[in-house]
């Protein structure tokens, strides 16, 4: 394998690298395929054809070898059940995680006065303690899928720029640059959200206020910079880098037959993209896109130096263009006060909701992801 | 090229002012996405750069704590921030590193059972598990049920959870790429497949995974849910991670945040700027040695 070659493959390792830290469920362990990470920068190219990559590592190979000499090391033994025994922490923690919200949160629930899942209120001060989630869930799913539906066509287009249309030595700075936004801590966005990027919305806001006022999801009901309208775009920068990861990864293992099938059409570069590019990737850019949206669900930080919080009472809009607060920014907002269990309880219930929520959507990607797998 | 040809002739025979048109509006929307991404990451940089540089290069940043600093007053620094966001970090990986590694492992050398199958999709759970809820685990567990006092040891263990995900996901990328060929060598030699690993796979896979760790460390330190719930921010030096409240460097911005529309006093807002600056400094700094050593690390036979 030539230098350059293995240059390429470490530098997409590189990058395939900062896409795990978010987003491992990637398609990351296709059986068959040489490169894990989406290294066929050049499908089919000889870097990937080394034989000594395209054998996964299969579990248990070697263990024949002393198999056939009809004894288990002691070693073995203590060694297998030591990472066994690592995994099974995981899957317990996981699971204590489940079992530790709802224990703390049931008791809290069971003396809410009000529906937990219908209530608006949010009292849990006072001796009776009176809260409902409806709010919450749906700032948290408002600013989400705003923040995904504006992410998801941007992350595509950069994909397709970085695979099918940049040349290969603007494509990795390209790629470079989308990662780095990924490594700006959360609590920064916040502070340049609102400081600096909200207050420049006005404009937009005006304007769309005015020609799309009369539906309530763009009505104009605060002139606090601290909208979702806001959020949503914060949220959206901030997963932006791990979606394009997603859709990168999967259009760069566009079939080489279905590119030259369609190039023998005599197709343009965009009919190429859309008979061939875009179909193959579109499971994995849906399980990407949703990942994203796990992501944009529990973001703390940001959303909360954002958000303003309207006062309570306060009538319910479903407007962009208006304050909130999400299941994340509602917990860190009140984590100074924490002090007695059952208040405290309220929170986790919160907690245990978001985390439901985000569980769902992340095992639902992760399903999208081995479907394809089962087909590809 | 005789692909070529053909394509640009049929292009421009089957009279393609639509096809034409449609394609070039494609590339150019393809080429502004990136500049979309672009922009918000240029403005951000220059943003915190431009208000925190100043305050960075003020005497005594890097060395003073905000000890008996307000937001009346101009001063103080970021170590007292710097040694508690070092100290949580340092811990969480001495904890998150030996764990991640036995599952990385245990998915790779071990993989293909029922547990294994289990463990991979867990991993992928806690991937997407959101700073706060595990923050939130950790207070449920250690201060409701356990009593214990807010400190900056439960911030760590809050961003075990969120660090061992990162590490497990680049230990197996970097085993998968340990040739099969060294492991079947070292059988052949009678080496015991646990001797094989740690002494063969894991130092072949050697430097990848370091770039993990640093990328979990990169992950970890911007944090600040967890902060908030599990230990509050004290502006003076606290070395102790078992009891009492520390400073953190995304801890210090959040304090600072309150003052920030204050007209009077910009020296909250200063601060502000400067720690983002010093924490983007120190979080990108780390993130891009990983991806050196990751390019300069070699698995090969």
């Amino acid at each position: 394998m030539t230098d350059q070659e293995s240059r390429d493959r470490e530098r997409a390792r590189a990058m395939a690298e900062r896409e795990a830290t978010h987003a491992s469920d990637t398609p990351d362990d296709y059986r068959g395929n040489a490169d894990p990470n989406g290294v066929g920068v050049i499908p089919s190219s000889s870097a990937l054809a080394t034989p000594a990559l395209a054998d996964a590592p299969v579990s248990g190979s070697g263990v024949g070898a002393f198999g056939a000499r009809g004894k288990v090391r002691i070693g073995d033994k203590v060694f297998r059940y030591l990472t066994a025994g690592a995994g099974m922490f995981v899957c317990i923690l996981i699971t204590l995680v489940a079992v530790f919200l709802l224990a703390k949160a049931i008791p809290s629930i069971a003396n809410d006065k009000v529906n937990f899942f219908t209530s608006r209120a949010w009292q849990v001060s006072g001796s009776t303690l009176e809260f409902g989630i409806v709010d919450l869930l749906w700032t948290t799913v408002l600013s989400s899928v705003f923040a995904m539906l504006l992410a998801v066509p941007v992350a595509i287009g950069i994909a397709l720029f970085i695979t099918q249309y940049a040349p290969r030595q603007l494509a990795r700075p390209v790629a470079f640059v989308v990662d780095l936004l990924a490594a700006i801590p959360s609590i920064v966005y916040g502070v340049f959200g609102i400081t600096v990027f909200a207050p420049k919305l006005h404009g937009i806001i005006d304007f769309l206020n005015r020609y799309l006022g009369w539906i309530p999801l763009f009505k104009k009901q605060i002139s606090d910079p601290g909208t979702v309208f806001a959020g949503g775009i914060i949220l959206a920068i901030m997963i932006l880098p791990i979606i394009t990861a997603i859709a990168r990864e999967v259009y760069e293992r566009t079939p080489r037959e279905n590119v030259e099938a369609a190039w023998a059409l005599g197709a343009t570069k965009w009919e190429m993209v859309r008979l061939s590019v875009l179909p193959y990737g579109k499971p994995g850019v849906i399980s990407g896109a949703m990942l994203g949206l796990g992501r944009a669900l529990g973001e703390t930080i940001a959303i909360t130096l954002i958000l303003v919080a309207p006062p309570s009472g306060a009538p319910f809009s479903p407007s962009l263009f208006y304050g909130g607060e999400t299941f994340a920014s509602k917990i860190a907002n009140a984590a100074a006060e924490f002090n007695n269990p059952t208040q405290t309880g309220a929170y986790i219930a919160a907690g245990l909701v978001l985390f439901v929520l985000t569980f769902a959507v992340n095992a639902a990607a992760r399903i999208v992801v081995n479907r394809r797998r089962e087909f590809s | 090229m005789t692909a070529v040809v053909p394509t640009t002739t049929l292009a421009g025979s089957s009279k393609g002012g639509v096809r034409a048109f449609k394609n070039s509006l494609a590339t150019v929307l393809v080429t502004a996405a990136f500049g979309i991404a672009l922009i918000p990451l240029v403005w951000l940089l220059w943003t915190v750069v431009s208000k925190g540089l100043k305050t960075l290069t003020q005497s005594g940043w890097w060395t003073s704590s905000q000890r008996n600093i307000t937001f009346r007053k101009p001063g103080g620094g970021v170590w007292h921030a710097i040694l508690g966001t070092a100290e949580q970090v340092l811990l969480c990986t001495l904890i998150s590193v030996p764990i991640a590694l036995l599952v990385g492992i245990y998915l790779i050398e071990y993989g293909g059972g029922r547990l294994a199958k289990l463990t991979s999709f867990m991993v992928d759970i806690l991937t997407g598990i959101p700073s706060i809820v595990a923050a939130l685990f950790i207070y449920a567990v250690f201060i409701t049920t356990f009593h214990g006092q807010r400190a900056g040891i439960y911030v760590s263990l809050a961003l075990v959870m969120l660090m061992v995900p990162v590490i497990v996901r680049t230990t197996e990328e970097m085993l998968k790429l340990v040739p099969n060929e060294l492991r079947e060598a070292s059988y052949a030699l009678g080496v015991p497949k646990w001797k094989t690993i740690v002494k063969i796979v894991v130092p072949t896979a050697f430097s990848g995974i370091v770039t993990g760790i640093m990328l979990g460390i990169a992950r970890v330190a911007g944090e600040t849910a967890p902060l908030l719930i599990l230990v509050g921010y004290s502006p003076d030096t606290n070395s102790n991670l078992l009891s009492g409240f520390q400073g953190s460097l995304p801890g210090m911005i959040y304090a600072q945040v309150p003052q920030l529309g204050n007209t009077r006093f910009h020296y909250a807002a200063d601060r502000m700027w400067g720690t983002a600056l010093t924490l983007i400094i120190i979080v990108m700094g780390l993130n891009l040695v990983a991806r050196l050593v990751a390019r300069r690390s070699k698995v090969s036979n």
